[in-house]
């Protein structure tokens, strides 16, 4: 089946096109950004990082938001899914040797990269975000291979992890105001102990959404696939 | 031309294949696909325009922002799949443009 062009979504996407192009021409082909702004105050946030620092302490509102968000299409997605007695049927038909033991051993080094992402970010490439999808490409990769979740992993423990990241970092934000501070205004003297806390709790409900943004929506439905 | 503008510029080019894509194609997966491009294409003109700093050195403050909105971006994706999919087991269709209750789909 092929589409043809079609004139009016066309003309909309060129001018689309041309307008954004032209704006960037346009632009002053330096400008220094706040790059120098940013390098001073990581030093004295003691996060050399600068990207982390920005993420968590800079702009905290844009990383609270991005987990609200996240959090919000999670629940979307988990109470869109089809009713679990329609689409009770295992992910994979045949996972293979090979797949279900090389999962088994990679899962446990996935965990440990997780954990280093995580410390390091305050220093290097690395973080919350990057842990996170790491942890949940674990969590992928093990369904996929066939690996149900453990029992001691209710499905309760599930939304614990779920809403731990978003629940703390509301918690952290909000308690400078009791001391009257202003919002997500972190103490110095703790500010590299809360935001590491913050960062491994983001981890790891981003780690869990995005496995459950995953899980949720790949179940083989009644029709099999599209047509 | 310096770099930033090939990078910002391509940018722009895929954000207006995924507008195309969004507005142009039936089928609600390929909508969902343009508008995932359209966000690729944002992030890549961000970064762009981000390395414009003299003296090499990115600034961070739109890397993160990238960073940012690559998460929001998955979620938008993962939302939009996951109506698609329940409005085609719900319907029968993968497309808006025929109505449910005629024709005959189940």
């Amino acid at each position: 089946m092929r589409d043809r062009l079609k004139i009016m979504p066309l003309l909309a996407s060129l001018a689309a096109l041309g307008i954004i192009a032209t704006t960037i021409i346009g632009l002053p082909s330096t400008a220094p950004g706040l790059s120098a702004q940013m390098n001073a105050n990581a030093e004295t946030i003691g996060i050399k990082n600068v990207v982390t620092a920005v993420l968590l302490d800079f702009r905290g509102y844009d990383t609270l938001l991005e987990i609200s968000v996240l959090m919000l299409a999670t629940v979307a997605v988990l109470s869109l899914r089809v009713p679990p007695s329609e689409s009770r049927r295992r992910l994979t038909g045949e996972s293979g040797l090979l797949l279900g033991s090389l999962t088994r051993l990679l899962a446990p080094f996935m965990i440990v990269i997780a954990g280093f992402l995580v410390w390091v970010g305050s220093s290097g490439p690395g973080g919350a975000f990057q842990a996170g999808a790491v942890l949940g490409a674990g969590g992928i990769l093990l369904a996929l291979a066939g690996y149900d979740r453990p029992a001691w992993v209710r499905q309760s423990l599930i939304r614990v992890a779920l809403t731990i990241g978003l629940l703390a970092f509301i918690a952290i934000a909000l308690l400078p105001i009791l001391n009257g501070g202003t919002l997500l205004e972190y103490p110095d003297s703790a500010r590299k102990t809360l935001l590491l806390l913050l960062e491994g709790l983001l981890t790891l409900s981003i780690g869990a959404s995005l496995a459950s943004l995953f899980l949720a929506s790949a179940s083989r439905g009644q029709d099999g696939g599209g047509r | 031309m310096s770099t930033y503008l090939i990078y910002s510029l391509g940018g722009a080019v895929i954000f207006a294949i995924g507008l195309y894509a969004l507005l142009a194609r039936r089928h609600l997966v390929h909508k969902v696909i343009g508008a995932n491009l359209m966000g690729s294409g944002t992030f890549l003109v961000l970064i762009g325009l981000g390395n414009r700093a003299p003296g090499g050195t990115p600034d961070p403050v739109p890397q993160a922002m990238v960073l940012t909105g690559i998460v929001v971006t998955v979620a938008l994706t993962a939302l939009g799949l996951a109506i698609t999919k329940r409005y085609f087991s719900a319907t029968g269709l993968d497309d808006l443009d025929t109505d449910p209750r005629e024709g005959d789909h189940p």
